[in-house]
């Protein structure tokens, strides 16, 4: 396991300098300790393991983050230094990596895990710490009330809120017998429930669930359990296979007759949508968090924000156009901890025995207006539920790239509470 | 209730009333098969490796599928820094990476497994510990990312029920030919026989004046060789990643029990069982299924023909 210090963080041989020149200096006159003590927030990263492509890109966005709030003065004047921590995307370490941020790094909070099965392994140990952990995860089990009070997703919407919001469009310009690919695991299966419920309820039918495992590294055999009479293709993957599962459904439709096909770009990101072998995508539709190609409306802050990551118009790195970000899911890095920022300002965060004020503060949120704060655009937070609702965009491939078609109200991704943490005890 | 194709696709075929057709048996079988060849012959070539390591070595080296993912990222790299055309650029993969890795594998060789005396409990300790140091140094040097690397042609056949990828059908047909290749260099040539009779009896072949370390040496080099010629086979198709290793490696060692530890013949005869069955039985009903019965073989295998199908009785 690694760790790197950034910001303001010391190395060891600065510290050793520094102690020298202060003992110099001490014989002329006291030394001035103006700086104040960085707050330290602890970062859980899947540098390693199944959700390295994810974890590279958060790494990026929480720097660059870092960066816009620390030249601004930091948080309530003090500077702001991150600890980044690998979890190799694997449950039992994430819990371990909560529990080194908190007792070995003394860091203040927790943020940044994405994938479901992780959270949902490390979340009761930060419960048990009582450090506020702060997931960006897109799973539905922070707002089904399966975790604890102190974990909260103030920077992502979650899958139950996206699969609903779109639901209604997938049936009104591509069809009502949909069958659904998705991950079997927990992520994969809010997928299959939430989506399966909006579309019977908009009159349309799931005619077949077709659940593969994460680890899996062959697709083609899955693909017969299509049936023919299938109109929309829905599809949902996650980890280092990725191009691979899309790589074998263009093989197994080429570009000969196939139904139309609405994929979660979680099975693209990272991924070159020109790789070779992608060609049959040109016209599906993508469900976008964040939109990989700059649009034309882009807003002022997405641009900014775009840059300060050093992402392309095309949503790779700027340095290395094959190095294709998470665009689409990233963003919740940068708002969590601007929402970091505004809840330990609202709280007057101090230190550890504030955790809890600060927790309150941000159940305290409600509007997020788009802003450098929330690139994304608008949010609504939900203080009892612990969960944010945005936006979310449908995207359509054209000439190889991304083209927004239609942007969700945050009204329609909002469903009834299935949990008040706000009556749960500290 | 569980969605079960074999229903559906016997209703398709119309032997079961339509209702929702799939597609229809036959078809399906045929995919079936096609996923289960390629499979069967990539799996053939992993473990024709582990078991001629087993046959002449007694060593169970448990780094194999390391060997495996070493040959995948080594094709990453071929491909990434050489400017080739795609093709071009595979080929000089197909090469560079088996000779690479079987260096690799003739290093781990002379410096460690033959200063443990081929002692058969210390030789799977050391390659435990070499299966995690493979892992971490390619983690290290090559990153978490799992890299595709571009095939050397794009073909896609168009069955009248599906597309099928043209370049699957070529890995199948090169592994056959690498694998044709091993049994002549066995059968037919003096470095085959030294084997063989080092694989016979080692103190009877050392007395005639067979230098055993070479041997030994160049049987683990070529066995690192086939399964880092089979992972540039299948790069193109998955993409190299530092986990990659495992599942080659169970499903090697399946193959090899199966077949009989040494047995060449056993081994071919158990890749294409093991193979087409995961490719039939995980079609029909489901993956995992295919890996319960895979095992259950196994266990079957181990209880009532301890040898394997093919193999010597010790």
């Amino acid at each position: 396991m690694t760790q790197k210090l950034i910001g303001m963080a010391p190395s060891r041989r600065a510290v050793l300098k520094g102690a020298g020149a202060g003992l110099l200096t001490a014989g002329f006159a006291a030394p001035v300790w103006s700086q104040a003590a960085p707050i330290k927030l602890g970062f859980q990263l899947h540098r390693t393991g199944i959700g390295a492509a994810y974890g590279r890109w958060y790494e990026r966005t929480a720097q660059a983050a870092l960066k816009v709030v620390n030249d601004a003065g930091g948080i309530n004047g003090r500077p702001v230094e991150i600890v980044f921590e690998d979890d190799g995307t694997d449950p039992k370490r994430g819990a371990e990596v909560v529990e080194k941020l908190t007792s070995q790094h003394n860091c203040d909070l927790i943020f940044g895990p994405l994938f479901s099965h992780v959270v949902i392994g490390s979340a009761p140990r930060a419960g048990e710490l009582k450090v506020p952990y702060l997931v960006c995860s897109e799973g539905f089990h922070v707002a089904s009330g399966m975790l604890n009070r102190w974990t909260m997703q103030p920077g992502i919407t979650d899958v139950r809120a996206q699969v609903s919001s779109m639901a209604p469009w997938v049936l009104a310009n591509l069809g009502k017998k949909v069958t659904m690919v998705y991950p079997d695991y927990a992520f994969g299966h809010d997928h299959r429930d939430f989506f399966s419920a909006a579309v019977e309820a908009g009159g349309g039918e799931v005619i077949a669930k077709v659940a593969v495992p994460p680890t899996e590294t062959s697709f083609t055999r899955y693909l017969p359990q299509i049936p023919n009479d299938t109109e929309v293709l829905y599809h949902v993957m996650v980890g280092p296979a990725v191009l691979t599962f899309v790589k074998e459904l263009g093989e197994f439709y080429g570009l000969g007759a196939k139904p139309q096909i609405f994929g979660f770009i979680d099975s693209l990101e990272a991924v070159d949508i020109a790789s070779p072998g992608l060609e049959f995508l040109e016209g599906t539709h993508f469900w976008e968090g964040h939109c990989r190609n700059q649009q034309a409306d882009a807003s002022e802050h997405e641009v900014a924000y775009r840059a300060a990551v050093g992402v392309d118009a095309n949503g790779a790195s700027v340095s290395d156009a094959k190095d294709v970000s998470t665009y689409a899911h990233m963003f919740s890095v940068w708002e969590t901890l601007h929402v970091i920022k505004a809840g330990m300002e609202a709280a007057g965060y101090q230190g550890p025995a504030d955790r809890q004020k600060f927790v309150e503060a941000v159940e305290a949120m409600t509007e997020m207006p788009e802003s450098l704060a929330h690139v994304q655009g608008d949010k609504v937070f939900n203080g009892k539920t612990h969960q944010v609702f945005g936006h979310q965009f449908i995207s359509k491939v054209e000439g190889g790239k991304l083209v927004k078609v239609h942007t969700t109200s945050i009204e329609d991704s909002i469903y009834p509470d299935a949990v008040d943490y706000m009556t749960q005890s500290f | 209730m569980p969605h079960s194709p074999l229903a559906e696709a016997l209703r398709g075929g119309g032997w079961l009333g339509d209702t929702r057709a799939q597609m229809s048996f036959g078809p399906f079988l045929l995919l079936a098969v096609l996923e289960g060849t390629v499979m069967a012959a990539v799996l053939a070539l992993t473990a024709v490796g582990l078991s001629l390591v087993f046959g002449v070595m007694r060593v169970v080296n448990v780094a194999h599928g390391e060997l495996y993912m070493l040959g995948a990222v080594i094709a990453w790299f071929v491909t990434f820094y050489l400017p080739l055309p795609p093709a071009m650029g595979w080929l000089a993969a197909l090469i560079i990476a088996p000779l690479l890795v079987a260096a690799i594998a003739a290093l781990m060789d002379t410096l460690i497994l033959k200063r443990l005396n081929y002692d058969p409990e210390a030789t799977i300790v050391a390659t435990i510990g070499l299966l995690y140091m493979l892992q971490q140094a390619a983690l290290t040097f090559y990153g978490p990312d799992a890299r595709p690397v571009v095939a050397p042609f794009q073909w896609r056949i168009q069955l009248p029920w599906f597309g099928y990828s043209g370049y699957k059908l070529f890995v199948v047909a090169a592994a056959l030919a690498i694998l044709l290749a091993v049994w002549l260099f066995m059968t037919r040539t003096k470095a085959g026989l030294v084997m063989r009779a080092t694989q016979v009896d080692r103190e009877t072949a050392q007395a005639f004046g067979i230098n055993v370390d070479r041997v030994y040496a160049g049987t683990f080099a070529l066995g690192g060789a086939l399964a880092a010629a089979a992972a540039v086979l299948i790069v193109p198709i998955q993409q190299a990643h530092y986990l990659m290793g495992h599942d080659p490696l169970l499903l090697s060692f399946i193959v090899v029990i199966i077949g009989g530890l040494g047995s060449i013949r056993g081994t071919l005869v158990a890749a294409l069982v093991i193979g087409l069955s995961d490719g039939i039985i995980s079609m029909f009903f489901s993956p995992t299924l295919a890996k319960i019965i895979a095992t259950l073989l196994v266990a079957l295998v181990l209880v009532f023909r301890p040898q394997g199908l093919f193999g010597a009785r010790a």
